[in-house]
């Protein structure tokens, strides 16, 4: 059981665009400054940022929390919905359900549930249509 | 090479970050949709693209990628160019097609980071 010496809680809205991204760069740079490793920040901060813009796009609003502990970082995503219907097309690189608005940004290339599962440690994601979607990740520090 | 001999070779106008010009670019990345940009995971990284959006900037951000170059000749809003010197990003300009921007690069010895790809599966 890891004892978490750090738990941030950072609320992200759906389709806040204009703020896309706000809340991994502030994860990022307070990782920074607790001296985390440049390699593993990055895969933190990429996870992260796609985490976010997953919930812009597609959620109906949500959260990340960050936790530390000395052997590891821990990032828990968790929306309101609408839900996977599909996870396993979900994490097909290249598969996207963003609409047009998100395309236009340049968004909606589909790698973002496997990019997130490429940086972290381990993975794992949970949805339920309705419900909503958790997503673990985890970065072993060291 | 540095990102001042990079805005020689394509005859580049610097936009912001003029005090950073010395960096050191080791590889590059060309694209439009920045979950593909993501996927490439490299710090000296320049990024070729021709989405001017703020959302390029935060995406450079996350990445450590320390220089923008645009292509086609485009100019980013002002408001790009407020994010990019406020997180410390190189922003430039070109006239050349991405496509040339991107051959010219590699021609002088820039490579793409092949790291990201050994990781997959």
């Amino acid at each position: 059981m890891q004892d978490y010496t750090m738990v941030d809680v950072y609320d992200v809205k759906a389709l806040a665009y204009a703020t896309a991204g706000d809340a991994s760069a502030t994860i990022k740079r307070k990782l920074k400054q607790l001296g985390v490793d440049s390699a593993i920040l990055r895969r933190v901060a990429v996870a992260s940022y796609e985490a976010e813009l997953n919930l812009i796009i597609h959620s109906r609003g949500g959260s990340i929390t960050l936790q530390m502990s000395p052997q590891e970082i821990r990032l828990l995503t968790r929306d309101v919905g609408p839900g996977i219907p599909d996870i396993e097309k979900a994490l097909q690189e290249g598969y996207s359900t963003a609409n047009e608005e998100a395309r236009n940004m340049g968004f909606g290339a589909g790698m973002g549930l496997p990019n997130m599962k490429r940086n972290a440690d381990a993975f794992q994601i949970q949805s339920e249509l309705g419900a909503g979607t958790q997503i673990e990740m985890r970065f072993r520090l060291g | 090479m540095t990102i001042s001999d990079i805005t020689v070779l394509l005859d580049a106008r610097v936009l912001c970050g003029e005090d950073k010009l010395d960096s050191e670019v080791q590889t590059a990345c060309g694209s439009d949709l920045m979950s593909d940009v993501l996927a490439f995971v490299k710090d000296k990284t320049v990024l070729i693209t021709g989405l001017t959006n703020i959302h390029v900037i935060r995406t450079a951000e996350m990445l450590d990628i320390h220089c923008i170059v645009f292509a086609r000749g485009k100019v980013p809003g002002e408001d790009v160019l407020e994010e990019a010197r406020e997180v410390g990003i190189v922003v430039l300009t070109t006239k050349h097609t991405t496509y040339t921007t991107c051959g010219l690069l590699f021609q002088a010895g820039i490579r793409a980071n092949n790291d990201c790809l050994a990781q997959q599966g």
